[in-house]
């Protein structure tokens, strides 16, 4: 106890010793995150979004969605029956930032691609309580009426290349035509397909895409990329 | 040694008359944290209303609940909690260090408009649409840079004011409040680490991906919680109570272990927000013994911080804003126990994603964080505006016992809501078939969405009566002058704010 005067005493002393004291925590629990190499998981079918999904992600986050719905199904019985496979690390290795969430207010949209039609997307982001009348979701009407913004795309894609995310040179140049490819479900998808599997059309109401087009080919993809039948728990082990 | 230091706050007044502080700064701090008292509970009370009424979301993209949520959460954490925190650790540092700020009256005046103005542009930046999406860490890249600007001044004014005291001593108080500043800034810069789209824009992407970025955003949540929402405050608990009971801290060996070994664990804690995720096994497993360890220092804490109104009990009865600071402390009690018994996997896997941990957090929030608060600016406004007592003590009483019910109301309201949505879905009929949809969990919720608004209401009505308090108080006529020492007998009599001397 005596020498706990060294640290009253002397301010700078007291400084670095709470800053070291506070330090460890983080470096044991984080850094290893970084090295030990099975804590993403090997598995077939991840892929960065297509440019639409990556703008409606983007939408996801600006509008707080993580707030009142999870994505991370966890490794419990009845979230696996309510909402499908539980997650794996590996299907959010390209989101810059995660969006696990801490809350359900609604429910889990982990694996919410594709179980619900287009359609239903559309009118339920418009107003919630049409489909669902005890739903407590607010409007977002507003996003069918806002033309999505094309020119910073690009910069986006570039911005998250450099974080990590594997876009070529190519997927980058053809942005714009995968953009017009996957807002309208005429066209023909055959190189947007070829590059980014499993990527869903929806209709650009209006002619040019909307804020919501992107936001609904984003939450129709969610969770669809990862084909668990080709793999094993053994496999997803950490 | 250690009664000189530990009496540090209390005993000023045999130490001859103090130097000339800065006050100028401290009282704007109050005012600011005062302001942002009443915004935080008033957003808070709308956002709980549209989560009860969704209609009251207007259609309007600018103050849907995904929008105000974070205006909420930082008006309450960095703009009420925040200003109390730098007006009160100005205040402090300077009596225990018989020192005024270092780096002068502009350093300190930039600190405090360059805060407000941090406040000012998240909030903006919210309801236009512009959010990191990380809990707690919602502004943008340019607003975290400006933060870290204005943090690393507050780090040089208080660490500056530490080296020049006049104490040999630092006192306790000081301690918890260095921590709270210095671990700040370390959570805040390797959370933020983002990279801009364009220099030209306000949107970026974290660094960090999927699981490494899940467990760098909890270990910083957790921690704005450890060292932001505790650390901090603890601090003002090591000084005002005291202070205001007019006796010494029980015990400073308690101090000693209390501080080292809270801000060891802590920092370890913030596994236990990703409970069976993709989160490897192990890095749970690690977060939530550290957690469960980290209850023996908060009780610690808590006992020391409670007994040290041993022999002047007494006046819980006669001071309200004494009640307030030790009912804070028992709220603290109860949510660091609270705390621990949550991060354990199997509680957690019943109460993660539900209205419990709302619960929890609100018990801390309301009942720790601003109740000690509010027990500080009872006892600093009298003092800063040199007024003999507070407009009146009544009111603070009718203060104390309407925020309490509203506490008690909002935290059982989600204790009982949590517990029901856990329950509710994790339940199997007799035929082995998931026996609940997910709407009729919302449904079942809705009664205890009402009592927690009702609870948020009483809350703010509260704190509506205290502003009503202050603002009389400040407007009386001077019944003291300035720095007049008002050397008290420790058994001062009813109304016996600033006790001991100011």
């Amino acid at each position: 106890m005596i020498k706990h005067q060294f640290f009253e005493k002397n301010a700078v002393f007291l400084l670095v010793g709470t800053l070291l004291t506070v330090a460890i925590g983080g470096i044991v629990e984080i850094v290893p995150l970084f090295t030990i190499e099975t804590t993403v998981e090997h598995v077939q079918g991840m892929r960065p979004y297509t440019p639409l999904e990556m703008a409606g992600r983007d939408i996801y986050v600006r509008e707080g969605c993580y707030l009142c719905h999870s994505q991370q199904i966890r490794a419990l019985r009845d979230e696996v029956e309510r909402y499908g496979h539980y997650s794996i690390a590996a299907e959010s290795m390209y989101d810059h930032p995660f969006q696990w969430g801490s809350k359900r207010i609604g429910p889990d949209l982990a694996r919410v691609g594709g179980k619900y039609s287009n359609d239903w997307q559309y009118a339920h982001l418009k107003n919630p309580q049409e489909l669902v009348p005890e739903s407590l979701m607010p409007h977002y009407a507003f996003l069918a009426d806002t033309p999505l913004r094309l020119d910073d795309i690009q910069e986006r894609m570039r911005t998250l290349r450099a974080v990590g995310v594997p876009y070529s040179d190519e997927d980058i140049a053809q942005a714009s035509a995968d953009i017009a490819a996957q807002a309208n479900p005429t066209a023909d998808t055959a190189d947007l397909l070829k590059r980014y599997p499993k990527a869903v059309e929806v209709s650009a109401e209006n002619g040019q895409p909307s804020e919501m087009d992107a936001l609904v080919a984003y939450l129709q993809m969610l969770g669809t990329l990862v084909n668990f039948a080709d793999t094993n728990t053994e496999r997803l082990q950490q | 040694m250690s009664d000189a230091v530990m009496h540090g706050g209390v005993a000023e007044s045999v130490l001859g008359p103090a130097p000339i502080y800065n006050d100028a700064v401290v009282k704007k701090f109050v005012i600011a944290s005062i302001f942002w008292a009443i915004v935080a509970f008033l957003v808070g009370v709308w956002i709980a209303t549209e989560l009860t009424w969704p209609a009251a979301n207007l259609g309007l993209s600018w103050i849907n609940f995904g929008r105000l949520r974070p205006v909420h959460t930082s008006a309450a954490i960095f703009a009420f909690g925040g200003s109390a925190l730098f007006g009160t650790s100005f205040f402090v540092v300077q009596r225990t260090c018989r020192a005024r700020l270092w780096g002068g009256e502009a350093l300190a005046n930039f600190v405090f408009w360059g805060y407000q103005f941090f406040i000012v542009m998240a909030a903006l930046s919210y309801v236009m649409g512009f959010s990191q999406s990380k809990e707690y860490a919602e502004p943008e890249w340019h607003i975290d840079l400006w933060l870290t600007v204005v943090w690393v001044c507050y780090l040089l004014i208080y660490v500056g004011t530490l080296i020049k005291r006049q104490e040999p001593h630092i006192y306790v108080a000081n301690w918890f409040y260095l921590a709270f500043i210095v671990t700040v800034a370390m959570l805040h810069i390797v959370n933020n680490m983002a990279l801009p789209i364009s220099l030209y824009a306000a949107k970026s992407y974290s660094v960090y991906s999927g699981v490494q970025d899940a467990l760098v955003q909890w270990w910083y949540g957790h921690n704005a919680v450890g060292f932001f929402l505790t650390a901090g405050f603890l601090g003002m608990m090591y000084y005002f109570i005291p202070k205001a009971a007019g006796r010494p801290v029980y015990s400073y060996r308690l101090s000693i272990v209390h501080f080292w070994t809270l801000i060891f664990l802590y920092i370890w804690a913030g596994p236990h927000h990703l409970h069976w995720t993709a989160l490897p096994d192990w890095t749970q497993t690690l977060g939530m013994a550290f957690s469960i360890m980290l209850w023996m220092p908060s009780w610690g804490g808590m006992i020391n911080g409670i007994m040290t109104l041993s022999g002047a009990w007494d006046k819980l009865r006669t001071d309200p804003g004494l009640r307030f600071s030790v009912t804070a402390v028992g709220f603290y009690g109860m949510s660091t126990f609270e705390g621990p018994v949550m991060s354990v996997r199997d509680v957690n896997a019943l109460s993660h994603y539900t209205d419990w941990t709302i619960g929890h957090v609100h018990s801390g929030a309301l009942g720790w964080v601003a109740f000690i608060v509010f027990g500080a600016l009872y006892y600093l406004v009298p003092v800063l505006w040199h007024r003999q007592r507070l407009y009146s003590t009544k009111l603070v009483a009718w203060h104390y016992w309407i925020a309490t019910l509203g506490i008690v109301l909002y935290i059982v309201s989600m204790w009982v809501a949590g517990i029901m949505q856990g329950l509710m879905w994790r339940a199997y009929d007799q035929y082995g078939f998931l026996q609940y949809s997910f709407v009729e969990s919302v449904v079942a919720v809705h009664p205890f969405y009402v009592i927690r608004l009702l609870g948020g209401v009483f809350f703010l009505s509260g704190a509506l009566i205290m502003v009503y308090n202050f603002y009389r108080t400040i407007t009386s006529p001077t019944t003291e002058a300035p720095q007049a020492m008002r050397p008290a007998p420790i058994a001062a009599p009813a109304g016996a704010f600033g006790v001991a001397g100011e």
